[in-house]
């Protein structure tokens, strides 16, 4: 092939290649954000949660309910253990990645059931895996409804609040699979506490 | 009672691939068999100054799929190296020569292993003006190199073998970008987020302050997974709630991966003229993809090892929203695609259902395997197979009128023996070489001992298959890492392809010969027990030393 030819059809991919980046790239990206931002600007802006009017985090994305020293309150229904950053860091999510013979995992697991088991007055049988195990994103905005089940007491008892009041949350904020069998039941963490939240309102 | 829902979510998506198979596939083969411009691509050729008429040998075909993929890798990486200068780089720096080399491999070879953490390195120019295209084009050629290779199997006495520049065009126009709109949609309905608003901190219940991070990501997950590109907006991939926030969104995200690798068969029964022999490599396909993912859920639903005996379950590095059930379903689906995206960690897997995830990449990304590179590996395996049972029992070997000859053994087995060679020389280096060595066992490895070694393994057998997850606690953002994984990504990608369109080349020329007594049929059980056991033996066996020193080892300790 001489030089000239492929000099010619490097032009061809050349022009190929900057035609689907304004088509696919640009073109696509912008339409499909003119969608988002138009027809569905809730989702498309991260399904924000609020409290008296102003956002207080993504009904999407967890938190955590714990102190600056990551201790936790016992008035707030606590979330999974995070490894995303310092823990519910939306900038840096991530899970833990230890392995399933890891000896940290395996000493921090025994750890967090020892902490539940004490403020929850609990025994380790009744705490569910998710309880004491990281997220894959360390985001995940979800407990277990045994995991929520077994922090009714303590939180009832931080509020001064009688544990039905406190469990008819919890029963309101379940939510069951999706179309009745995909995935698993979940309790939406944030959502549960801004109930509790207004509640005391 | 999980167990029946997850069981009745298999179903549903069998159910769906099903009702897809025969409309996707045929629209496929009408798509690739000549047919009339649309306006658009007639304006789009004219501009690109080449004759949509004109048919290309397979020499020329190769010659436009490596010099396209070779501007696409200059383009990604002249991308990330001026990113401090594009708009919307949330003020992040130029990605650094190592880690844009090794970013730029990976998504033109259709691989989409990350090195390095979205948050904290790309901003949204990159991933949409470039990441996002390489996962529309990488797919694109992907499919075009296999309707190559049916076209060798089902013309004759054909000097050529197809446009490539018509594949390519036609692929995207009439194929990913339209399902893409669509999917893009249906995702955002589902609460993936499409914005541009950077990092927003917010004050949470308790008075601390959050970051809740922007980016358009429904229009980029779209075609992540319908191009079996893996590549997430963000770090923890399809596991962060802003790309795959509910269950049904995690189905639909499993449904995307495997629709166009799972249809792609009944394109080629079409395009061949006979259903039947695409009817059997779908069998063949769905025969191992049944009893993999059969193996990783009944690894992870019995919570094997250590640490989850002491949890209660296998949950760590596992969303509640999806279980164990949709984890495994979706791990499953993304390795035995060339997906690799990940809605759970499979560093934290059970150590067999970690082996599983590997094994999947192991048997070559062929069952269904990527957008176009499942069906090219699956019928270089069937050419194989015709050839050894031609020995074993007697039989002429041919393919569908098409002698296997020793020109085409020679490169079937050239084919077969590139992706091994890639895994463990680039594991065994990693280990051995003096400097090398320490450097990966020090900053790379974060599980040590046994499970150390399955995150090298994992890292190579998922580069040189163009999957692209990750046993993800390796550093890979290292010198070592970065080069010889973008080296074995971009061989692992482009040396297979070189030997499918020879081969394509070669079968084209042929001319039918008339099936005989001595002709083995290719459509029969007879000839799927046989595909499937030669998938077996000459892909998975290879490894099974290296898997017995890692995963193996740990899950039976």
């Amino acid at each position: 092939m001489s030089l000239r030819t492929e000099a010619r059809q490097y032009g061809v991919a050349i022009r190929a290649m900057l035609i689907f980046t304004v088509v696919l790239g640009v073109g696509y990206t912008a339409v499909i954000t003119g969608i988002g931002q138009l027809l569905l600007p809730a989702q498309a802006n991260g399904s924000l949660a609020t409290l008296n009017g102003k956002p207080t985090g993504s009904s999407l994305i967890g938190q955590g309910f714990t102190d600056k020293d990551g201790k936790a309150l016992p008035e707030w229904f606590q979330s999974r253990p995070s490894a995303a950053g310092d823990g519910y860091d939306g900038a840096a999510s991530s899970g833990s990645n230890l392995g399933p013979e890891n000896a940290d995992l395996v000493k921090s697991i025994g750890e967090r059931q020892a902490t539940i088991a004490e403020s929850d007055g609990v025994v380790v049988e009744q705490i569910p895996a998710d309880a004491v195990t990281a997220s894959a994103s360390g985001l995940d905005p979800h407990i277990s409804p045994a995991y929520a089940e077994i922090q009714v007491n303590r939180v009832a008892q931080a509020r001064n609040l009688s544990p039905q009041e406190v469990q008819s949350l919890v029963t309101e904020n379940t939510s069951p699979r999706d179309l009745g069998y995909l995935g698993e039941p979940t309790v939406n963490v944030l959502r549960l506490n801004l109930a509790l939240a207004k509640l005391k309102g | 009672m999980a167990v029946f829902f997850g069981i009745l979510q298999i179903f549903t998506l069998v159910a769906v691939l099903a009702i897809i198979y025969r409309p996707l596939g045929d629209y496929m083969a009408r798509m690739f068999s000549g047919g009339r411009d649309l306006r658009i691509e007639r304006g789009f050729y004219r501009l690109l100054g080449v004759n949509p008429l004109s048919e290309q040998s397979w020499r020329a075909y190769l010659r436009s799929v490596l010099m396209f993929s070779i501007v696409g890798l200059l383009f990604v990486y002249l991308l990330q190296r001026t990113q401090a200068i594009l708009p919307y780089s949330l003020g992040l720096p130029a990605v650094p020569e190592g880690l844009a080399f090794n970013t730029a491999s990976s998504f033109v070879a259709n691989t989409n292993w990350q090195s390095y953490s979205p948050e904290v390195t790309m901003g949204y120019t990159v991933q949409f003006a470039g990441l996002a295209v390489q996962n529309f084009v990488s797919a694109a050629v992907g499919i075009a190199v296999a309707v190559a290779l049916v076209r060798g199997l089902s013309r004759r006495g054909s000097s050529t073998i197809g446009n490539f520049w018509v594949d390519l065009t036609r692929g995207l126009w009439r194929l990913l970008l339209p399902l893409s709109v669509v999917v893009a949609v249906v995702l955002l309905i589902g609460g993936v987020i499409q914005n541009f608003n950077g990092f927003v901190s917010l004050t949470t219940l308790t008075g601390g302050s959050q970051t809740i991070p922007g980016g358009p990501v429904a229009s980029q997950e779209a075609i992540k997974l319908l191009g079996t590109n893996g590549g997430g907006f963000f770090n923890a991939n399809s596991a962060h709630p802003f790309e795959n926030p509910t269950a049904w969104t995690n189905l639909l995200e499993i449904v995307l991966m495997l629709a166009i690798p799972f249809s792609l068969p009944r394109t080629f029964g079409t395009m061949v003229g006979d259903k039947r022999q695409g009817t059997a490599i779908l069998a063949v396909m769905s025969t191992i993809f049944a009893v993999s993912l059969t193996a990783m859920t009944i690894f992870e639903a019995s919570g094997a090892g250590t640490a989850a005996r002491a949890a209660g379950g296998a949950l760590e590095g596992k969303e509640d929203r999806f279980g164990i059930f949709g984890s495994a379903l979706f791990g499953s689906a993304s390795t035995l695609t060339s997906t690799g995206a990940v809605n759970s960690m499979h560093d934290s897997f059970t150590a067999l259902g970690g082996m599983m995830a590997m094994l999947n990449m192991m048997l070559g990304e062929i069952t269904p395997g990527g957008t176009g590179s499942g069906l090219y590996g699956m019928l270089v395996l069937a050419i194989i197979t015709v050839f050894i049972a031609g020995l074993l029992v007697g039989r002429t070997p041919e393919y569908l009128g098409k002698k296997i000859g020793p020109r085409e053994i020679k490169l079937a087995s050239i084919y077969i023996l590139i992706t091994p060679t890639l895994v463990l020389a680039g594991t065994a280096l990693s280990i051995a070489l003096p400097g090398v060595r320490e450097d990966v066992l020090k900053t790379s490895i974060l599980n040590s001992g046994l499970h150390g070694l399955s995150e090298v393994l994992y890292a190579f057998t998922s580069a040189a298959n163009n999957n692209g997850s990750a046993f993800a606690g390796l550093t890979a953002n290292t010198p070592w890492f970065n080069t010889a994984l973008g080296i074995a990504m971009l061989l692992g990608r482009f040396l297979p392809i070189v030997f499918v369109l020879a081969l394509a080349g070669s079968l084209a020329a042929q001319e039918k010969i008339p099936a005989t007594t001595g002709t083995l049929p290719t459509h029969r059980p007879q000839f799927v027990g046989l595909l499937l056991g030669v998938v077996v033996i000459v892909t998975a066996l290879t490894y099974f030393p290296v898997l017995a020193l890692g995963p193996l080892a740990e899950g039976l300790n």
